[in-house]
């Protein structure tokens, strides 16, 4: 495939935190920081178009010998799992630097952009990195800024939200790293070397237990990640402390590497570990989803709602990837994708609005419909986006992720539906509160509607929900050859299972027909 | 009338140049201060520094070297004691580098504090290359007694003061202990030499009892040394009390050499006895951690925050240790402890410049605000806190990482899983200081930095070294694992000539 653009994705980021730091003139940090956040989004705009949608293996592959006496090497390597998260992280960054510029981060700008772009360097690299030693790093290297970023320009009881953040996810993280060892150690005395690369480290002959206590490090770190319900509690003080474009990058792309952990580590390294957990979590996603529309419903903060309602949509999520099935896998991707942008553009709008009153709380606003129209208008899109209206992508999502899991787990996706209708409940009923009746306080009735810039923001937002609302055929065409070969562990594993229940059957049969005979 | 025969003993001066040139070196440097005033001791601190780096440059050249026992089998000279004199070249170095603006500041006799660093460095490489028990009681005290002094340099100072008498009273004690076990071994075995003793360990005849006593004697004594709990008690309150600098020497140089001395006997030579021995050393570890961790979250004071922090790396180190049945422990020790310098010791260069002439500034809450006032030094001491986190892509992390992969080759499942958990908790406090730097207002004024150029090149090259040991640890694990494979090696006699 030649080129370094894997590298070059990664690195411009880090590039741009540099710059940033290096600038003398202050005040052009906000336009560098831009340009430089545009450089990785104009890169994986390439990759999109020049990715080979009938390819299921790793395409613009890098590979140089890193630390040869542990067998890690610096590999990257993008498919069709990795490659839309790649573009959702460049865009949603591009925007939240467009947006903190016009006043939301009014402190320190430059060191904002470097954290930020040091964010974005890790979570790139993290989704591209074949190695697991330059993934573990990667995926450690995006907690320390994201840490800075609550806790320097956060809100409220930012300290707190900060270490509680770094804390569960380091706990989780810290013991999946053990299991990497543990799985490369195995590795070794399978094969002779040591390698840390991922393609290699499938299929490594461990013993039941083992495999079932790597399974659970590797799915503990991916939970908090995402997080599923009961791990979920550092998620709403982070996202409520959090500054907009810290919440817009957490909720959009640091989520979804929990998701994207369990689909491109956690199942195919244990693949039978996976199909016998499935029932585990797909009841533990179902519990996330409504306890997370439940929860949302009786929050008084906007900001609080939306990050309970994450908790929900992510439960979502986890129950498509655990369908184990074409239709949910590639509905749970898109899904993260629709998670992305609508929950990003939710907390873009709660951050607009919190700009110019101060407040999130539900009930200082009512009737803004009148005073600030566009604004009403654009929110309501992206809301409908949120939970899921045809036409507009988050439908796609849901809709793959509903049938893929019906038919195999029904019952799962029953109550996966009632979810659904909950999530329009707590949705439509803030926005009704919020927006129309009439106005209650008087200085809702003065404040500005959107400006350019933050037309400018949401636009592209509102762009791709329409467009992957009623053309998802490009990308879904890119996932399917990636996820069949995916699907297509999975399946072998079932087929060992049943292979052994079988010959356990025919075993056991034959015993007791040797006992019944002599009889 | 028998002639003393000069053959038995074998004097191979080259292999122990480096040790001469810092012996002699802290002679010349008590005898140039006579000639100059306690205001200029700085220039005897470069002197200091320039010998040190001489000895580095020719312990380098002996690296490669066969590796050989010299002075009658009590010194063995291979690149494992090439590898540990060099750390401690490079902490001594370092430590000289962030003490001179501190000393001539704090108006400190230069020609002693010099002398005392340089004698010390002495006893620590002494440690390094003892390939006898009594050797290493040699080297150890030759080491303690200098730091003692050290650590009490301030003489007005009632917490340097405390900091030197605990340190010494303890350090006395736990030498009583190292002597013993010593004296125990010796008559389990006959030998106070490492390799005849390893050799007795196979005899039937040998005395278990005996010697398991003089095993665990032995143990306590470097427990103290390293500060293993729970004989860490005189750490937090020697660290507080004396002259930062050497706080920081004695967390690093210190630590580095005691665990030179504490590989070599235990990996090396009493490996056979592993399964008596890794049952306890797991405990330690384990509480090490722990214990270090738990106390390190409450601390108020960065010095002891520090000193328990030290406490823990001590265990971390102690998981390889209990390691040692896998092949890679070794190397993982020596690696963990090269990045260990660097990033211990440029914490305890920030924690000098915050401090001010006869203000300690070195509470955690002093740090508040110090990125907006100057942000390079608060982000040395980000990278550093990271690195003692274990966050990559830094040094601390990869030191931490070959440790958790050498204890599960040992199949050390629960200790590595007690260890990254420790891991996390300390994530805390370290962050903490972040926190203080980045997020917070108030905290105090340092000196302006372009004042003290020294601490600024000590900070520089430490930031490179922490980062450039993890980024690229491909050569330094290469040497570690060579350093520890040629202690292992059995060192062929060095014309070792016996008139019996």
């Amino acid at each position: 495939m030649g080129g370094s653009w894997l590298t070059a994705v990664i690195f411009t980021p880090l590039l741009g935190a540099l710059f940033v730091l290096a600038q003398p003139e202050e005040r052009a940090t906000w336009r560098s920081g831009f340009i430089f956040s545009l450089i990785p989004l104009a890169i994986s705009i390439y990759l999109f178009m020049a990715f080979d949608p009938s390819q299921a293996g790793y395409q613009f592959v890098e590979r140089a010998a890193w630390i040869p006496q542990f067998g890690i090497s610096y590999h990257l390597g993008v498919d069709g799992i990795s490659l839309f998260l790649v573009m959702l992280t460049t865009v949603l960054f591009s925007l939240s630097m467009l947006y903190s510029g016009g006043g939301d981060i009014a402190t320190r700008p430059r060191e904002f952009c470097f954290f930020m772009l040091v964010l974005e360097m890790g979570l790139l690299g993290a989704l591209l990195a074949v190695d697991l030693f330059l993934f573990y790093v990667f995926w450690e290297l995006m907690l320390i800024p994201m840490y800075f970023l609550i806790g320097i320009w956060g809100h409220g009881r930012k300290y707190y939200a900060a270490f509680k953040f770094i804390l569960y996810t380091m706990l989780g993280s810290i013991l999946m790293l053990v299991a990497i060892l543990y799985l490369v150690a195995a590795t070794r005395a399978h094969l002779g070397q040591l390698t840390f690369d991922l393609p290699e480290l499938y299929g490594v002959p461990l013993s039941h237990s083992e495999a079932t206590w790597l399974f659970a490090a590797f799915a503990l770190a991916f939970a908090i990640k995402v997080p599923m319900w009961p791990v979920h509690t550092w998620l709403p003080d982070a996202h409520t402390e959090a500054p907009t474009a810290g919440s817009v990058i957490l909720a959009g792309v640091m989520l979804k590497m929990g998701t994207y952990g369990f689909l491109r580590f956690a199942i195919p390294l244990f693949p039978e570990i996976a199909i016998e957990a499935a029932p585990l979590f797909l009841a533990l996603a179902v519990v996330g989803i409504v306890y997370g529309a439940l929860v949302a419903m009786v929050q008084p903060d906007l900001k609080r709602l939306v990050a309970y309602s994450s908790v929900s949509h992510l439960g979502f999520v986890m129950l498509g990837i655990f369908a184990l099935d074409p239709q949910g896998v590639q509905g749970a991707i898109y899904q993260m994708l629709n998670h992305g942008i609508s929950t990003g553009g939710l907390f873009l709008l709660i951050g607009m609005i919190y700009l110019r009153r101060h407040t999130r709380e539900i009930s200082e606003f009512g009737g803004l419909w009148k005073s600030v129209p566009i604004y009403a208008a654009v929110f309501m899109v992206v809301m409908l986006s949120s939970i899921g209206l045809p036409g507009l992508n988050g439908f796609v999502g849901e809709f793959l992720i509903l049938l893929g899991t019906y038919l195999s787990k029904s019952l799962a996706a029953e109550v996966g539906v009632a979810g659904l209708i909950l999530g329009a409940l707590y949705m439509l009923y803030a926005y009704e509160r919020v927006m129309f009746g009439p106005i209650t306080h008087a200085v809702n009735r003065t404040i500005a509607d959107l400006n350019a810039r933050e037309l400018a923001v949401m636009a592209p937002l509102i762009a791709l929900m329409l467009l992957m609302g009623l053309y998802p055929r490009p990308l879904l065409s890119r996932m399917e050859p990636s996820v069949g070969a995916l699907l297509g562990r999975v399946h072998a594993a079932q087929a060992r299972i049943d292979g052994e229940h079988r010959e356990a059957h025919a075993l056991a049969a034959l015993a007791e027909a040797k006992s019944v005979a002599p009889k | 009338m028998t002639q003393f025969n000069w053959s038995v003993i074998n004097f191979a001066w080259v292999p122990i140049l480096p040790l001469i040139v810092v012996g002699a070196g802290a002679m010349g440097v008590l005898l140039a201060g006579v000639e100059t005033d306690d205001e200029e001791s700085g220039a005897l601190g470069i002197l200091s520094i320039a010998l040190f780096v001489f000895a580095a440059i020719l312990t380098m050249l002996l690296f490669s070297g066969p590796p050989s026992l010299t002075f009658s089998g009590a010194l063995s000279v291979s690149s494992y004691s090439a590898y540990f004199e060099l750390l401690v070249l490079i902490a001594s170095a370092m430590t000289a580098l962030i003490s001179v603006e501190y000393a001539a500041d704090a108006r400190l006799p230069g020609a002693e504090y010099y002398a005392l660093l340089m004698f010390a460095a002495l006893g620590m490489m002494l440690m390094a290359a003892a390939d006898d028990l009594i050797v290493i009681f040699l080297g150890l005290e030759t080491m303690s007694i200098a730091v003692y002094a050290l650590a009490g340099f301030l003489r007005r100072d009632p917490r340097s003061n405390e900091a030197a008498l605990k340190y010494f009273l303890l350090g006395a004690f736990s030498t009583g202990f190292l002597l013993y076990g010593i004296a125990l071994i010796y008559g389990a075995t006959g030998s106070v030499k490492l390799e005849p003793i390893e050799a007795a360990l196979s005899r039937p005849a040998t005395d278990n009892a005996l010697l398991l006593a003089g095993l665990g004697l032995l143990l306590i004594g470097f427990g103290f040394k390293v500060a293993a709990v729970p004989f860490h008690m005189w750490t937090p309150d020697a660290y507080e009390g004396a002259p930062t600098p050497i706080t920081g020497f004695m967390a690093v140089g210190v630590k580095a050499a005691a665990f030179a001395a504490f590989v070599r006997v235990f990996m090396v030579h009493l490996a056979p006895l592993g399964p008596q021995w890794t049952t306890v050393m797991w405990v330690m570890a384990a509480l090490t951690m722990t214990v270090g961790n738990l106390a390190a979250l409450v601390q108020t004071n960065i010095k002891r925050m520090l000193a328990y922090s030290a406490i823990a790396h001590a265990g971390y180190i102690l998981v390889g240790m209990t390691a040692v049945d896998s092949p890679r422990a070794g190397g993982a020790i020596l690696y963990y402890l090269l990045g260990y310098v660097f990033t211990n010791l440029g914490a305890f260069a920030v924690v000098v410049a915050l401090e001010r002439r006869g203000a300690r500034q070195d509470d955690i809450a002093d740090y508040r605000g110090l990125a907006t006032r100057h942000p390079m030094l608060a982000a040395a001491m980000a990278l550093f806190m990271l690195s003692l986190t274990g966050v990559p892509p830094l040094a601390g992390f990869f030191g931490k990482f070959y440790i958790f992969s050498a204890a599960l080759d040992a199949h050390l499942v629960w200790l590595t899983v007690i260890a990254v958990l420790n891991s996390v908790m300390s994530a805390y406090y370290y962050l903490s200081v972040l926190i203080a730097m980045y997020a917070r207002e108030g905290g105090v004024e340092p000196e302006p930095m372009r004042t003290r150029p020294a601490l600024v090149a000590a900070l520089v090259i430490a930031a490179i070294g922490t980062v450039v040991i993890g980024l690229f640890p491909q050569p330094y694990i290469s040497s570690a694992t060579g350093a520890f494979a040629s202690a292992l090696n059995r060192a062929p006699h060095h014309h070792v000539v016996l008139n019996r």
